[in-house]
């Protein structure tokens, strides 16, 4: 079953009931979904789930010129009628100071994205699929005895803007993702997890074969492992880690962020060396490796590649309609739908800038000597970021968050048992050596393996 | 105005005096069970919800949304299908446990005969609840609550950047009723009140949080002190502002009542949940009768406690809240089970059935959580300690695929000498529960409870989390 919504039945079920009620500025944004995902524990299915998904949130501008919202996933005729008149009475709440307006550009036309609508395998697919895929993970080393955490889902998806002045826009998706992550135990020795997830258009397009051997070889590489001395590293982020660290502090480029007083970066902080010359960082929805891409936001504006950071420095801010009003900019397709409304980022690519020595050159983890930055504390390697949620203070700066990785010294690599890495995010930024590889497509963005100095671990040892 | 917004957000009630809604149960349960099914679960739910956010001097965001959905589940062996829709009409109904069904090799036939013999008396948790939506506090009670709470702030803190105050109230109607004969009806209403700061001089920084919440109380907010929370958060944010960064290393802590009890949460109680017996991920699953803690450590989980954050009258699976003994004397006595943790790990189910909302299949979860009172004073504790540090006010945290966990301290201070001295910021706690409970040596006799979400299989629910002062002998303290 495919998700469907009918977005000229919605526009003039919503144009008859705003009449009705006398109301003459609306919008909305629709979405519906079907979703199937299975996980086994070993051998045996161990869940199947289906969803089928509605929703709809609605705003509406009073006499004043206020805005109110209300949310539903209800489209019954009732559902929508109640949703419309309960935002029209919560406009009367509506903040006079910064009300949204429709975007400037939610009628102009939208990227054009290559993203295939595949065919829903059935449910029972998916789970001879993924019991294989535990099969053959299970069976890469004896230590690997399960893989706890596990699961292949797909989504047709379906969403909508529809505004009072005409615009509508729509949106059809489907995507699929695998997710392993692997126990694997030694008599003695502390258990160890590690895993590997793969995206794609639909089920058939996974890379399985690679989402397998990439959970098995972190995993096992993980069994060897050591308490590290507590003290400062030179740190090598994979491109996984660094792009989670730099979305967990995206308020530094976040303009609603700005205004509300919780970012670090000011309203005329452009122009600003945020990072060392050599870094560049880009928002890119529309690359072709972003599974998932929306072709617009949740005000209608199309989506497209915003330059953040060139050279080192602060060039765009991320904007809605009503804070690109507020720094005399125009919106960048980054809002979400609200009275007051959110804004975020897409997709980020992060690397060299063009035409600018990116640090120092020839840099490699695995280079037998090491590097000159290493020194006799050895190279800290983080692979993987933990509980973001709680370890990062965005509005402050700093964090401190627990990794997996590994210690490189003398030429040997060895995995940190347990340990957190902790800084300022400013401080990071300034701090970076230099990228070592090719960017590496992941499923939040691209990026290069990132050298940072002077880093505080906290090991056990 | 405001009436009239909460006139149109009335919302609609189940149908259960005209028997609508037990028929067309009786009727999916009867089919389900037809085709083959050990067992059918449905779980029909509506939910009312509104939220608020003051920002400075201003409400800045109202959000009121409803919405309504089922969830479908079929058991067969140890198997199970869970289906959910936002469609309750009667063909969308169908349509979802058909799917339920397909997933287990089960189709609906009209020729099977069922073994149902229907749903008995409905089990109404929730006939003294009908008007606790009416009764709840107006949108201009609470706009006018959080604007006396972003006021209060103004008055009290030093070096303000920013201040925010946010409400959310969440009504939910659900309706359990499964082939075993289970058929009950609840109503939950959640409040939470939250304020922030962020207090900004120069390069120092400091933001805190306190969130207050409340469940079954319509008239909570009404009681609320918005003056001595402001007071509260506006002292922790100037003892913070000029903190310095905690030294990593390996120290005694003592943690602070209330929220501290996240790390009992966090370290142990989700280790004690049957869903991580299933998956192989708890070092306790063999340890019942065992001793798992030191002797000083009673935890308890229950759902009784009036007005908790994380009280329910009943889970989601239409069984009635109890009190579970976890560990008694620092020994292991019981899981947290749910219907699926009993069928697959022998471990009775204790109530503890939860979720997020009908698109999530339940799973045992946390409700209120805490280590119980001990004999000591706090100052005992901190006396103890001649090199340490005193968590007053915890974060967030987490608990990884081994049993790593890890949270944050939003408000420390060094302990010297067994006394409190400096405050102390950027500290992350981090360890495995195996080792650390049995390194909790002390317990005092100030247990309080403090409300907070918990994120996990079944989506995010409502819980608290809660201890007396506690001290742990050793625990490693990420730091710079």
């Amino acid at each position: 079953m495919d998700a469907t919504l009918d977005a000229q039945a919605l526009r003039t079920r919503l144009e008859a009931l705003a009449a009705q009620e006398g109301i003459g500025q609306w919008d909305l944004g629709a979405a519906c979904s079907t979703d199937t995902s299975v996980q086994v524990d070993r051998g045996e299915a161990k869940q199947l789930k289906g969803a089928q998904r509605r929703s709809i949130t609605l705003r509406a501008w009073n006499a004043a010129g206020l805005v109110g919202i209300t949310s539903t996933s209800d489209l019954s005729e009732a559902g929508l009628a109640r949703a419309l008149i309960g935002a029209h009475e919560a406009s009367a709440f509506g903040n006079a100071a910064e009300t949204p307006a429709f975007s400037p550009l939610a009628t102009e036309p939208l990227p054009t994205l290559n993203q295939p609508l595949r065919e829903q395998r059935s449910i029972l697919d998916l789970l001879d699929t993924l019991k294989e895929a535990e099969r053959d993970l299970i069976g890469r080393h004896d230590a690997i005895a399960t893989v706890p955490y596990n699961g292949l889902a797909q989504r047709s998806s379906e969403r909508i803007y529809l505004n009072s002045d005409g615009a509508c826009r729509q949106q059809q998706l489907t995507t699929a993702s695998l997710y392993l992550y692997a126990r694997a135990e030694q008599v003695g020795r502390k258990p160890r997890s590690s895993g590997a997830v793969r995206v794609a258009y639909g089920a058939d397009d996974l890379d399985i074969t690679g989402c397998i051997d990439e959970a098995a070889e972190r995993t096992i590489a993980h069994l060897d492992y050591a308490p590290i001395n507590t003290g400062y590293y030179t740190c090598v982020f994979s491109p996984e880690a660094f792009l989670d660290l730099i979305g967990a502090f995206s308020s530094l480029f976040n303009a609603r962020a700005i205004l509300d007083g919780i970012s670090l970066s000011h309203k005329d902080s452009i122009g600003e060396q945020l990072a060392v010359p050599f870094l560049s960082i880009h928002d890119n929805g529309l690359h072709p490796a972003n599974i998932g891409a929306l072709s617009f936001d949740g005000e209608g504006t199309p989506t497209s590649r915003l330059c953040l950071l060139e050279g080192g420095v602060l060039r765009n801010f991320l904007h809605s309609e009503a804070t690109a009003r507020a720094f005399g900019a125009q919106p960048t397709g980054h809002a979400g739908l609200g009275a007051k409304v959110s804004v975020g980022p897409d997709w980020f690519e992060i690397g060299p800038t063009p035409g600018v020595a990116s640090g120092e050159q020839g840099l490699d983890r695995f280079a037998s000597r090491g590097h000159s930055a290493a020194g006799e504390r050895g190279l800290v390697v983080i692979e993987s970021l933990s509980a973001l949620h709680a370890g990062v203070k965005a509005s402050q700066g700093s964090f401190s968050l627990p990794f997996d990785g590994w210690l490189l010294r003398h030429g040997e690599q060895r995995s940190i048992e347990s340990a957190t890495v902790a800084g300022d995010i400013r401080q990071l930024l300034q701090g970076i050596v230099g990228f070592e590889g090719q960017p590496k497509i992941t499923p939040s963005g691209l990026c290069p393996w990132v050298w940072v100095d002077h880093l505080s671990i906290t090991g056990e040892a | 105005m405001t009436q009239a917004l909460l006139a149109t957000a009335v919302p609609v009630a189940f149908d259960l005096h005209e028997g609508s809604w037990h028929g067309r149960l009786e009727s999916l349960l009867s089919q389900g069970q037809a085709a083959g099914a050990d067992l059918v679960e449905l779980f029909i739910e509506r939910s009312d919800n509104l939220g608020v956010l003051a920002e400075q001097d201003t409400i800045t965001n109202v959000s009121p949304a409803f919405g309504m959905g089922a969830g479908i589940r079929v058991f067969l062996g140890h198997r199970d299908g869970f289906v959910s829709t936002n469609d309750l009409s009667d063909a969308g109904l169908l349509a979802a446990l058909d799917q339920a069904l397909a997933m287990l090799g089960l189709q609906r036939s009209v020729q099977s005969l069922s073994h149902f013999n229907g749903l008995p008396a409905l089990r109404d948790f929730a006939s003294e609840k009908r008007d606790w939506l009416a009764q709840s506090p107006t949108l201009a009670e609470t706009t006018e609550a959080l604007l006396r709470g972003t006021d209060q702030l103004q008055r009290h803190g030093q070096h303000l950047q920013s201040r925010r105050g946010s409400y959310a109230r969440n009504w939910q109607a659900v309706l359990v009723a499964a082939s075993d004969g289970t058929f009950a009806h609840d109503i939950r209403l959640h409040q939470t009140l939250g304020l922030n700061l962020l207090a900004a001089d120069g390069e120092h920084r400091a933001s805190v949080g306190r969130r207050y919440g409340t469940t079954d109380r319509p008239d909570d907010l009404r009681q609320w002190d918005a003056e001595a929370a402001a007071l509260d958060l506006c002292q922790s944010a100037g003892r913070m502002l000029y903190a310095d960064y905690v030294e990593a290393g390996q120290f005694p802590v003592v943690l602070a009542n209330r929220f501290g009890g996240v790390i009992f949460h966090e370290a142990c109680g989700h280790l004690l949940e049957t869903t991580q017996v299933e998956r192989g991920t708890t070092p306790f699953a063999d340890q019942v009768e065992q001793p798992i803690a030191h002797e000083a450590v009673t935890a308890i989980d229950e759902g009784l406690t009036g007005g908790a954050f994380g009280s329910i009258a009943m889970d989601d699976e239409g069984m009635a809240s109890q009190r579970t003994v976890l560990i008694e004397n620092g020994v292991l006595k019981r899981f947290l089970s749910d219907r699926a943790g009993e069928l697959r790990t022998g471990h009775p189910r204790t109530g503890s059935g939860r979720r997020q909302n009908h698109a999530f299949a339940a799973a045992s979860r946390m409700r209120n959580t805490f280590i119980a009172a001990g004999p000591h004073s706090p100052e005992q504790l901190i006396a103890s300690i001649d090199h340490g540090l005193y968590c007053k006010s915890m974060g967030g945290g987490s608990v990884g695929p081994t049993g790593q966990f890890n949270f944050a301290v939003e408000e420390g201070y060094r302990i010297e000498n067994g006394q409190l001295s400096s405050p102390v910021k950027g500290a992350t706690l981090i360890g495995e529960a195996k080792d650390v409970m049995p390194r909790i040596s002390m317990c005092a006799n100030d247990l309080e409870l403090a409300a907070g979400f918990c994120g996990s299989v079944s989506g995010s629910i409502f819980v608290t989390v809660g201890q007396p002062h506690i001290k742990v002998d050793s625990i490693t303290v990420g730091g710079r």
